[in-house]
């Protein structure tokens, strides 16, 4: 049973990962890397499940609220870098370089 | 054989508890004059004058008070300060040996002082040249007087930095620049071993005191490696200061300095310190066969040939006397390296040479401050109805070193060649020949400045010398006369050094005898040496210009080829290790250190471009890192 959704998981993680390199919009590779935070936590209820604990559980709500942290910051960033520089590529914000 | 008396702490005061009076003032002269520097001008060269002559002063009035104890207290040790704690206390020997020096340098030394005042009249740094007379004076004294080998040593290279300093006082004169750089760095070599040598004493005999020596050495006689090896490398000190060879090569060249340099300190007192030091050390030149005395006597009997075939070639008169004072060194450290037999007849030639080789330097520069400071000997001549005191002195002092019978040097130097032809008969025959050439290039110096036709520049006026001159020379010549005489004869000198160098018994003390082979044979070489300088000089013309001569003459001219050899052997291996040595610097070790900068530098500068600012590759480089981690971990199957 726990295989399936470790399946799942590692799917819904290879989608993020996958997303978080090949597109440029920040927006989308924001979703990506909600999608790679998601996909670890069904990964930790699936084995709180199958151990019979709550200690994944925990975890899982844990990284909710960092998650939800990490939206706060993270669009002010975007919607003020789209301010700037009118695109909210990744790829055209590259100053910070050799 | 009377080994020398033991020394006694001084504790009574008197002259003898303030004989470093006599060190004091001229070093206090040396020091007004440095110091206040142009303001005393005016008057500097009476002050130094002055300093010098009070230092004569004070060494008559200790030798007086000296001799006025019992011959077995005559060995004064006046302490003065601790130097170095629990080491070293500084203080000063007063002994028969250290007061006569102390008589010679102060005596011929204010002498000199007194001449200098007229010889240096028109030089705008008189003042300058009186302040390191001074020092000079000051520096030698400590060196003859010190009671130990540490007191020595410093006066050892007080002596060294006044020479160095006087040889190039005209500094703006290339040549003398060069010579008083020569003069210190040959100097290195001997004051080198002269250190080495300090140091073996420290290790083996825990002291460099003379007194507990002394007494170290009087209750077990040292014998074995040590002690060869102290009296060699004290050996290559003397070498070094009294211009013996190997080490002969700077004095020649030294004669840039002013006369009145040459004749104290090249010629009287300085370049005699090498014999003073092995007399004092005599302990560790024991027995007279050993090996290192012997060395001192093969060294001093070769010095004496080469110094007189050198002074046969020259035409400037002072590198001829240079070339003769070399050889008369030679003659005192043949003597001093046959042991206390010899030491009274080394050190009584060490003091008329002091006289007679003065009064000559002096004599010579009369003639050159007379001739437009003209040094060839070529372009003097017939000068004798022009300067008749400067002549008749330097006659006189040139019947004495050619050891003229009655005169200061037929005594004193035929005692070192009879005593070495008793004991060393190979090297005594080698001082008898060397005494012929003496006579022969002593006679062609006489010749060719006083005798024959004129042969000078057209703008030479001679004139005799001033009296401020002059009056020194008669002082000198007239010590030249008698002073041999009275301290040869009867023994004076050796009975009077005998407390402080030891002596041979009473019975064995030589008798002077004035029809010896040796005397009669060393007067009979002086004659046809003479007589030949007569038929080539006094009755030919002399040339004006120096004729090509024979490989023989540009052998001696040439200074025995020993600029040639040390070049040869030393400058040039050195030369070549400086040069190896910027190379590998600029090349190995500079190459070595920019290398490796420009190699860092290179790779990160190819490195950086790895920072391309593009968010998704990093991202993808840390996937990548957290994949190959990953891997790893399972692979070593930690998880």
């Amino acid at each position: 049973m726990t295989t399936h959704y470790l399946v799942l998981s590692g799917l819904l993680f290879a989608i993020g990962a996958m997303g978080v390199l090949i597109r440029r919009n920040a927006i989308v590779v924001f979703m990506c890397v909600e999608l790679m935070l998601n996909a670890c936590n069904l990964a930790f209820v699936a084995f709180a499940r199958q151990n019979g604990n709550l200690e994944g559980q925990i975890i899982a709500f844990f990284v909710m609220v960092v998650a939800a942290a990490e939206v706060v910051v993270g669009l002010a960033i975007i919607v003020t870098i789209f301010r700037t520089r009118r695109s909210a590529s990744v790829d055209d914000a590259n100053l910070l370089k050799y | 054989m009377e080994s020398p008396a033991e020394i006694v702490q001084h504790t009574a005061g008197g002259m003898i508890g303030a004989s470093w009076l006599m060190i004091a003032f001229p070093l206090l002269g040396a020091a007004i004059l440095l110091i206040l520097g142009r303001m005393t001008n005016r008057w500097g060269h009476l002050l130094g004058v002055a300093m010098s002559l009070a230092s004569f002063v004070v060494a008559v009035l200790t030798f007086l008070e000296l001799i006025g104890l019992p011959a077995d207290q005559r060995r004064q040790a006046v302490r003065l300060y601790e130097f170095i704690p629990g080491m070293v206390d500084m203080g000063l020997l007063i002994d028969p040996l250290s007061i006569s020096f102390a008589l010679l340098i102060t005596g011929v030394g204010s002498l000199i002082h007194i001449y200098s005042i007229g010889y240096m009249a028109h030089d705008p740094e008189r003042r300058r040249f009186f302040s390191y007379l001074n020092l000079f004076v000051a520096a030698m004294l400590l060196l003859v007087l010190a009671h130990n080998y540490v007191g020595l040593f410093i006066g050892w290279e007080g002596v060294g930095l006044a020479s160095y300093l006087l040889i190039g006082f005209w500094q703006f004169k290339p040549s003398a620049a060069v010579a008083a750089k020569k003069a210190f760095i040959v100097n290195r070599v001997g004051d080198f071993g002269l250190l080495v040598g300090m140091f073996i004493i420290l290790a083996t005999f825990h002291t460099l005191t003379f007194s507990d020596l002394g007494a170290q050495i009087a209750k077990s006689p040292p014998s074995g490696g040590a002690i060869t090896a102290i009296g060699l490398l004290l050996l290559l000190g003397a070498c070094g200061k009294s211009a013996q060879l190997p080490l002969q090569s700077w004095l020649l060249d030294a004669m840039e300095g002013p006369t009145p340099v040459s004749a104290l300190i090249h010629a009287a007192t300085m370049v005699t310190a090498g014999v003073y030091l092995v007399v004092r050390s005599g302990a560790f030149f024991f027995p007279p066969d050993s090996a290192q005395a012997l060395a001192v006597s093969i060294v001093g009997a070769a010095t004496l040939l080469a110094g007189a075939i050198i002074g046969c070639a020259k035409d400037d008169i002072k590198k001829g006397l240079a070339g003769s004072t070399m050889s008369q060194i030679g003659y005192m450290m043949l003597g001093a390296g046959l042991g206390p037999v010899g030491y009274a007849f080394a050190i009584g030639h060490l003091i008329t040479h002091g006289f007679f080789k003065a009064d000559m330097f002096l004599g010579a520069g009369s003639v050159m401050h007379a001739m437009n400071d003209e040094v060839d000997m070529r372009k003097y001549g017939g000068l004798r109805k022009f300067m008749p005191l400067t002549f008749v002195t330097f006659f006189v002092g040139y019947l004495a070193i050619i050891g003229f019978p009655l005169l200061s040097g037929y005594f004193t130097k035929d005692g070192i060649i009879e005593t070495a032809v008793h004991h060393q008969p190979i090297l005594g025959w080698l001082a008898v020949l060397g005494a012929g050439i003496t006579g022969f290039y002593m006679s062609r110096m006489v010749f060719m400045t006083f005798f024959g036709e004129k042969r000078w520049e057209k703008d030479a006026h001679p004139h005799e010398s001033p009296a401020v001159m002059t009056w020194p020379l008669i002082l000198l010549s007239i010590g030249a006369v008698f002073l041999g005489g009275y301290l040869i004869l009867s023994n004076r000198l050796m009975d009077f050094l005998a407390p402080a160098v030891g002596a041979p018994p009473l019975s064995e003390r030589p008798e002077f005898d004035p029809f010896s082979t040796a005397g009669l044979a060393t007067l009979a070489l002086v004659a046809v040496g003479a007589g030949f300088a007569w038929v080539r000089y006094g009755r030919a013309e002399v040339p004006a210009v120096a004729p090509r001569g024979s490989f023989l003459t540009t052998f001696a001219r040439r200074d025995l080829f020993g600029d040639a050899l040390n070049e040869s052997l030393f400058m040039r291996p050195g030369q070549w290790l400086t040069r190896f040595a910027v190379y590998f610097d600029n090349r190995g070790v500079d190459g070595l250190v920019n290398g490796l900068a420009a190699g860092i530098g290179g790779t990160s500068g190819r490195l950086r471009r790895i920072q391309t600012g593009f968010a998704r590759t990093y991202a993808l480089s840390i996937l990548f890192g957290a994949a190959l981690l990953a891997g790893a971990l399972l692979l070593v199957g930690n998880i």
